[in-house]
């Protein structure tokens, strides 16, 4: 996503492109003409306008931006969603504690996301916003039946249990329960009930869609819930690309906000909008922008955020961080102390102490409540 | 430049004189006598070049990009991204806006003049089409219809006819007497929906008449393998105005990744391109043959193309800044 397109516009500079800038519920904040609904909702979000995660590497970025750590060599560190899982997911929620809403053809479970915190913990990936697979008891088994199943199954599970206890089979025993409780919460992942003006105000797109389950999911006791939106890698003809991926953002995102607003759930819901770097400011050849981990923005809203916050600038024309430099770190132990938690604090593997949020960063406090 | 009629054929094509600005160019188009060549630029200012008096000027008015330029008599007529029309009085020592209008909601793409000069059309992103009278600028018509962003018009060389090309490659025939829409041609071969990238790729960014009016072409992109990095085909599709329907799909005779940024029939009877992507291109076709009969390599990526009204020049903006007229008389 390009943060010139975005959250940092810089019109009338080499590097501005051709789009102007709109005003927001915040007075003095501007933000890209392509976000008008987004706009109306800076009261409740803000804004990191100097990150420099100084990786242009697509993996590598999307590694800092979901775990906080550069890659380091002998240890995989969990990615923020398993750490939400983890921290804030209650034993008795059937609910995947990471559900990943992805765009069509990427479903399944990733155990890497959680790393040291158990596969327990992995995000579990719904494919264009679909139900798990084999939500529904199959019609030739009755519920008697597979009562009985389960009963057996339970029988052998604590036999085998009482000499080989690991964490995987934890996670493995955890599944049947948390399938079993699936399949009694299979209407969360069903939005065809949602009102017509409902889905209408979404967006019928993709992007619409998964917000929409985003909203249902969290309602019913999601944990942690990261919608993909797929793509913004525009190295060709970035602002006609911008135009059409903001626009399918743009309302879908109001949408949800102002549903987690009405509902009072933004007030205990984090919400991060993120990508692994932003683009160039230098306009290439074919109308693109490539990638830029040098100085980009990330908006947050929710549950511990200050609402028309501005961390951090850019230089006039978006080339370098002028002011308040921070990087995935400091925007982990930021999302940490939004929801409550000390970055500081360590997860204990084997004994052995693991900061939950590099040690070298801190949070940042301009954006915090 | 010379008014004496000599023989122009595209094979002679050669660099000639070239004028250098700081930023990128976008689109260009030459006034009606040739004297000068109007250029759009990425600092949102359009040049004004006289190869013959080797001057350059800036207009400055626009706040965002141009790329949609027309002229008729001493008036030009620019249009911007951010929906924005002007008009000038190009010729004036230091020309200022005559008038200007909030014309569109969002990028005007392409501007027309009718061949009696007495109408403008203007198209956009808000998938409108909409008349304007010359030369006060009133608003005559507001043609709706298109589901997609409108990338290009023209006027049919008889008048009665407007044509309107979205992204889709939807070619729309406005019958101007009614304000109805006669035909629609299929150019969709001009754009791909790239599920991987979950994006739309394409339209018809370039759309001439040949001066009888037998022949519409329009050019674009095709056979994209990959949106986000711009892979793909150049291609011109060229219609039969008559029978709408496809006679000849133009391509270059040699491998060439990118888009078909502009397209031109000389007086002559051919046809002429260029092209940016992997480098930029100028191609010339016969109308009977599918393949490019020449192909000069261009030193960088070209944005449009305008021919001289005498035809022997022909000029290409560059993404570079550099605006090069191009010669296709004896040597």
């Amino acid at each position: 996503m390009s943060q010139l397109e975005t959250w940092d516009p810089k019109p009338g500079t080499d590097t501005g492109g051709p789009f102007q800038t709109i005003g927001t519920s915040v007075p003095g904040t501007h933000i890209c003409e392509l976000l008008p609904l987004s706009a109306q909702h800076m009261h409740r979000m803000a804004l990191v306008r100097s990150i420099n995660t100084a990786e242009n590497d697509h993996g590598k970025g999307a590694i800092i931006m979901h775990t906080g750590r550069r890659t380091e060599p002998g240890i995989t560190y969990p990615h923020l969603g398993s750490v939400c899982a983890k921290l804030l997911g209650a034993d008795s929620n059937p609910l995947p504690g990471y559900i990943h809403v992805t765009p069509r053809g990427s479903g399944g479970v990733n155990a890497a996301d959680a790393a040291f915190l158990g596969p327990r913990f992995a995000s579990v990936a719904l494919d264009d916003g679909k139900a798990p697979a084999n939500i529904d008891r199959p019609t030739d088994l009755t519920a008697e039946a597979e009562a009985l199943r389960h009963e057996m199954r339970l029988k052998a599970s604590e036999r085998f249990l009482q000499r080989r206890r690991t964490a995987q089979t934890e996670a493995y025993t955890h599944s049947y329960d948390q399938a079993a409780g699936l399949m009694r919460k299979r209407g969360v992942f069903d939005s065809s009930s949602e009102p017509e003006k409902v889905k209408d105000r979404y967006g019928r797109h993709d992007f619409g869609r998964h917000c929409l389950m985003a909203r249902r999911l969290l309602e019913g006791g999601a944990t942690f819930v990261k919608v993909t939106h797929t793509n913004y890698d525009t190295h060709h003809e970035n602002f006609d690309f911008h135009i059409e991926q903001l626009g399918e953002f743009d309302r879908p995102f109001a949408a949800l906000m102002d549903d987690l607003a009405v509902r009072g759930m933004l007030e205990s819901t984090l919400v991060v909008v993120m990508s692994e770097f932003g683009r160039t400011p230098k306009i290439n050849r074919n109308y693109g922008r490539d990638h830029w981990g040098t100085a980009w923005s990330v908006a947050l809203a929710g549950c511990g955020i200050k609402g028309g916050a501005v961390h951090g600038k850019t230089n006039a024309n978006g080339t370098a961080v002028a002011d308040g430099m921070v990087n995935g770190a400091h925007l982990f132990h930021t999302y940490l102390k939004a929801l409550g938690f000390d970055g500081k604090k360590n997860w204990y593997i084997d004994k052995r102490p693991i900061p939950m949020a590099d040690p070298k960063a801190a949070p940042i406090k301009e954006v915090l409540a | 430049m010379s008014s004496t009629p000599v023989k122009v054929v595209p094979e002679q094509a050669r660099p000639g004189e070239s004028v250098q600005h700081t930023s990128p160019l976008i689109g260009a188009r030459f006034s009606p006598t040739g004297e000068y060549v109007i250029a759009g630029t990425q600092d949102n200012s359009l040049i004004r070049w006289n190869p013959a008096k080797k001057t350059k000027d800036a207009l400055v008015a626009h706040k965002s990009w141009v790329r949609a330029l027309a002229f008729v008599g001493k008036l030009l007529f620019s249009g911007d991204w951010a929906g924005r029309l002007i008009a000038w009085n190009y010729a004036d020592a230091k020309p200022a806006p005559v008038w200007d209008r909030n014309a569109h909601l969002g990028w005007l793409r392409a501007l027309a003049v009718s061949p009696d000069g007495k109408t403008l059309a203007s198209c956009g992103n808000d998938k409108l089409v909409k008349l304007w009278s010359i030369p006060e600028g009133k608003p005559l018509a507001t043609f709706s219809g298109h589901d997609w962003h409108v990338y290009n018009v023209a006027f049919h060389p008889d008048g009665k006819s407007l044509l309107s090309a979205d992204l889709r490659g939807n070619v729309k025939e406005w019958d101007l007497a009614k304000g109805t829409v006669s035909r629609i041609l299929d150019a969709s071969i001009l754009y791909r929906y790239d599920q991987g990238f979950g994006a739309d790729i394409g339209g018809v960014r370039s759309m001439a008449f040949s001066p009888d009016g037998k022949w519409l072409a329009c050019a674009g992109i095709t056979e994209v393998t990959n949106a986000f990095a711009g892979v793909g085909k150049p291609l011109v599709v060229l219609f039969d105005w008559v029978a709408g329907k496809t006679k000849t799909l133009l391509r270059p005779k040699t491998n060439f990744q990118g888009t078909a940024w502009g397209v031109a029939f000389h007086p002559s009877g051919f046809i002429l391109g260029v092209g940016g992507g992997s480098g930029g291109a100028f191609w010339a076709w016969k109308l009977e043959e599918s393949l490019a009969s020449f192909t000069l390599t261009l030193p960088n990526n070209a944005r449009d193309l305008t021919v001289h009204p005498e035809g022997r020049y022909f000029t290409v903006p560059f993404e570079n800044g550099s605006l090069r007229m191009y010669d296709m008389g004896p040597k």
